[in-house]
């Protein structure tokens, strides 16, 4: 178990002197071990991008507990030698003022000094050819002279030069074109090849369902469902998935015969509760789920 | 959203500050701008040099002359040398400028990349600090400070200066922080293991450089009208001379009523000429690094 | 025969010379037809929507002719535009939480609008279109700010058609949505054209699979040029441009799996449109390029219908 989220929870203060809290994510737990891909599924507002920032430690924990390998997040280079991010933006993520591999430069100045210039190049480049990368192409150049596509994948070579165990991936591909975004999935998928952990946190049920193992699917900053990706999307407990899924635009099949047709009678009732085991490995929040004539 | 550009902009080479170094040298408001400063800026620090007369103040054998070519701009009731003076001020005028506007902008940028980024109860108690110093009536406190204390001498004067002037800067700072640090390239530096003042100084500092130095230059500007009207009211430095000091003597000796305007137009010319330059100036570089107000 | 784009070629001015954004694309629409305009970022999808409407600063007409219903549309010139603006042509823009003034009650800013077209407001009539896209009467006394986004992007799109437009363009209107809300807007917009308040749409956006549900004809768009269009059904089964054909091919549809069947993009970029390659500009990505595709290839109809700008199709 190598990613384990425990009773996580984010309170916000909002409102007039911070009077009101607000919590954007509410008891979630769960895991992602090594060589596996997680996605972390929710509509805007669900709280996946605060639970990403959490595990990297870019936002505190407000209760609960996070922990790679045993160890907590903190905020420190130790930690991050082992847990990286990418972000949403590609653009976002480069200083515009400078040249795009010095996010590599970063890394070696931070972790490794003592190695040498030439042999850190070295490195740099064999990492950016496992990206699928052409370092002639992308090296040297301003971000502003590199593709979507292929910012992110240098994004996801800076990681690599680390020794990490851990990716959170954040919405990595929702700014980027069709025909490159797959190459960019595809390339996570390769990662759980080298035993890395990837947690893929997306708003897009396709891509989710392309790319990883298991699925845990957020609402409103709780977790509604969870389990084996092919169960999740196969066989969809929760109204409020089977809503989503029912959503999804497909290219041959007319919305209308994705749409569930009383298959919950709680639909309307927005059914939740506490995270039950419906069947070995897939938990559903939901209260009827005795109820579910499945 | 729609998705990024996908196609790399192969020919955008030049980069971001050959751009701007492009526009520079096509911009007549900054080139005139800075042309002006430059040469007052020459003449007030090579003019002194070349002028040998050890002290401008000296009194002269051949009171209220008018400009000739022995006294180019004339003589004050006391013989001295105007043309003497005035180049002597104009170092002095600089020099405020340079130290009280460093000084201000030095805590400027201290406070507000500060409060930015710290953002919280940091962001808080150093916002009061900025709000306070901001609503104090400057003048009034620099008439307390001199009559207690006495402004003897200019450094001191541009102290003064620097202390009092910082507060707008910091709050355009610390705005400008503030939407800067939530740029994911700032999470990502943080993932790379940087110090915050690392993060500060490397990161989110050279984005807004074309914004600093367009600050430094407002508050040069700034620091030299202040001086000036202190000087003219007689809370100047008491040694040396500064173009606000001459503006001071020629309006006590009644210069105006006596016809001697060779003795206060050449220092009045010279401050409106200094910070209306750098103002001027400052619009063409707001031109320059700001692409929609270009008016190509 | 709602709306005829003869050979417009419309360009951007840089400092660097004229971006080709939309290089002789010509295309017909039917009454009534909601023609899905897809293709990636920097295709000219975008460019086309605005061009039917209202060119920005840095865009310049370079040629070609719009005519709606045998009307001449004057493009290159914005105060001539004006008075097919709103009436004719509408536009839905992709960001409408911004396109709301925030210090106005809804209903105040919809009445001023009209105002400013010399129109008065029809209250019975803008509420009966509030209901067909289930937003509550309510809505007319909040202030935009209190509204969700799909709330927002739903009011905007009654705003535009208010005086029933023989076009409107709605470009990447679902983008920035959730799933579900996407569902409900996209509906939304069918149901316009079905009850009669706009005569014909085109729908810009990057997202195949939704164009594929609302859309009668698919455009899709490549460097500028137009590269395949054919009624909906057709595109999404059988394509005939090989640009077309892989970018299906790299869409992950609900139950693919990477386990089971490893998707591909297309490898390589777009040409820079600054200076694009004579002949196809597809050529330097597709994978069936041969000598004949230097030359650039017409646009052919292959069957009724069904245009490619292929030499090999």
């Amino acid at each position: 178990m190598m990613l384990r989220l425990d009773n996580v929870t984010k309170v916000y203060k909002v409102g007039a002197f911070g009077g009101k809290a607000f919590a954007a994510v509410d008891g979630v737990s769960f895991d992602v071990r090594q060589g596996e891909v997680v996605s972390l599924i929710g509509e805007s507002g669900s709280g996946k991008s605060t639970i990403g920032r959490m595990i990297l430690g870019l936002t505190s924990i407000t209760t609960g507990s996070i922990t790679v390998d045993g160890v907590p997040v903190k905020a420190a280079k130790e930690y991050y030698r082992h847990v990286q991010g990418v972000f949403q933006d590609p653009f976002s993520c480069y200083n515009p003022v400078f040249k795009a591999d010095r996010v590599f430069r970063m890394i070696k100045d931070s972790y490794y000094p003592e190695v040498s210039g030439a042999e850190w190049d070295e490195r740099v480049r064999s990492t950016v050819q496992d990206v699928r990368l052409n370092p002639g192409q992308v090296l040297g150049k301003y971000p502003h002279q590199l593709s979507g596509g292929q910012l992110q994948r240098l994004l996801i070579a800076r990681a690599l030069l680390l020794d990490i165990k851990l990716l959170v991936a954040d919405e990595i591909t929702s700014m980027l074109d069709a025909s490159t975004r797959i190459d960019v999935l595809n390339l996570l998928a390769e990662l759980k090849e080298r035993g890395l952990g990837v947690l893929y946190v997306t708003h897009d049920l396709s891509l989710g369902n392309y790319l990883a193992e298991r699925t845990v699917v957020l609402r409103n900053g709780t977790v509604v469902e969870m389990g084996l990706t092919e169960k999740v999307f196969g066989d969809p407990l929760h109204p409020y998935t089977r809503k989503l899924l029912a959503a999804v635009p497909r290219l041959n099949a007319p919305w209308e015969d994705a749409e569930p047709t009383g298959v919950c009678r709680y639909h309307a009732a927005g059914a939740s509760g506490p995270l039950l085991e419906a069947e070995a490995g897939h938990f559903v929040a939901c209260a009827r789920l005795g109820d579910c004539p499945r | 959203m729609t998705a990024i550009q996908e196609t790399p902009a192969k020919d955008a080479g030049a980069g971001v500050r050959r751009e701007a170094l492009y526009f520079a040298l096509r911009n007549g408001k900054l080139l005139a701008g800075f042309g002006v400063v430059a040469v007052l800026f020459l003449l007030g620090f090579a003019g002194p040099l070349v002028l040998e007369a050890a002290d401008p103040n000296a009194y002269g054998s051949q009171p209220m002359a008018p400009p000739s070519g022995e006294h180019w701009f004339g003589t004050t009731t006391f013989g001295q040398d105007v043309f003497a003076q005035f180049v002597h001020g104009l170092r002095t005028t600089f020099v405020v400028g340079a130290l009280g506007g460093g000084i201000a902008a030095v805590i400027a940028m201290a406070v507000g990349f500060t409060a930015g980024y710290r953002g919280g109860l940091v962001d808080e108690i150093l916002n009061m600090v900025t709000n306070i110093v901001l609503v104090i009536p400057t003048l009034a406190v620099l008439l307390i400070i001199n009559a207690y204390l006495g402004v003897r001498s200019v450094p001191a004067q541009a102290l003064f200066i620097g202390l009092t002037s910082w507060p707008w800067a910091a709050r355009a700072i610390r705005a400008q922080t503030f939407s800067l640090r939530t740029r994911d390239f700032v999470a990502l530096a943080r993932l790379s293991g940087s110090s915050t003042r690392k993060i500060i100084l490397r990161e989110i500092a050279p984005n807004m450089s074309s914004y600093l130095f367009m600050m430094f230059i407002l508050l040069f500007g700034g620091s030299i009208l202040i001086a000036s009207s202190l000087d003219f009211i007689g809370l100047g430095p008491t040694e040396g001379v500064s173009l606000g000091l001459m503006l001071q003597n020629a309006n006590q000796w009644s210069a105006m009523q006596l016809g001697l305007w060779w003795w206060f137009l050449p220092p009045g010319a010279g401050i409106t000429a200094v910070v209306g330059a750098l103002y001027v100036a400052n619009v063409g570089l707001d031109e320059v690094f700001n692409p929609k107000l270009r008016e190509t | 025969m709602s709306l005829r784009v003869s050979e417009l070629r419309v360009y951007y001015r840089t400092l660097k010379g004229d971006v080709k954004a939309l290089d002789d694309v010509s295309f017909t629409m039917r009454d009534g037809e909601i023609l899905g305009l897809a293709g990636e970022s920097g295709c000219g999808k975008t460019t086309l929507g605005k061009s039917l409407i209202r060119l920005d600063g840095r865009m310049r007409h370079m040629g070609g002719t719009v005519e709606l219903d045998g009307r001449e549309l004057p493009i290159g010139d914005d105060r001539r535009m004006n008075e097919f603006r709103f009436h004719e042509v509408s536009l839905i823009p992709q960001y409408s939480m911004s396109a709301m003034n925030p210090t106005r009650k809804i209903g105040k800013m919809v009445g001023e609008l009209l105002r400013s077209r010399g129109v008065t407001l029809d209250r019975a009539e803008l509420e009966s279109r509030l209901d067909l896209v289930e937003l509550p009467r309510t809505v007319l006394g909040n202030y935009p700010i209190e509204l969700s986004g799909g709330m927002k992007q739903r009011m905007v799109m009654v705003i535009s058609t208010l005086l029933n437009p023989s076009l409107l363009i709605a470009d990447e209107v679902t983008s920035a949505l959730d799933v579900s809300t996407q569902k409900a807007v996209a509906k939304a917009l069918t149901g316009f054209r079905d009850a009669g308040f706009v005569k014909s749409m085109i729908f810009v956006t990057h997202d195949l699979a939704l164009t594929s549900r609302i859309a009668d004809t698919i455009m899709v768009m490549y460097a500028g040029r137009l590269a395949e269009k054919a009624p909906a059904g057709v595109m999404v089964t059988a394509p005939r441009h090989p640009y077309t054909k892989l970018l299906i091919n790299s869409l992950p549809e609900v139950g693919v799996r990477y386990a089971d069947k490893k998707l591909a993009g297309i490898a390589g970029s777009p040409p820079s449109l600054l200076d694009p390659p004579a002949g196809c500009r597809f050529r330097d990505r597709c994978p069936l390029a041969g000598d004949e595709c230097a030359q650039e290839p017409p646009v052919a109809e292959v069957e009724p219908g069904h245009f490619v700008a292929c030499w090999k199709a």
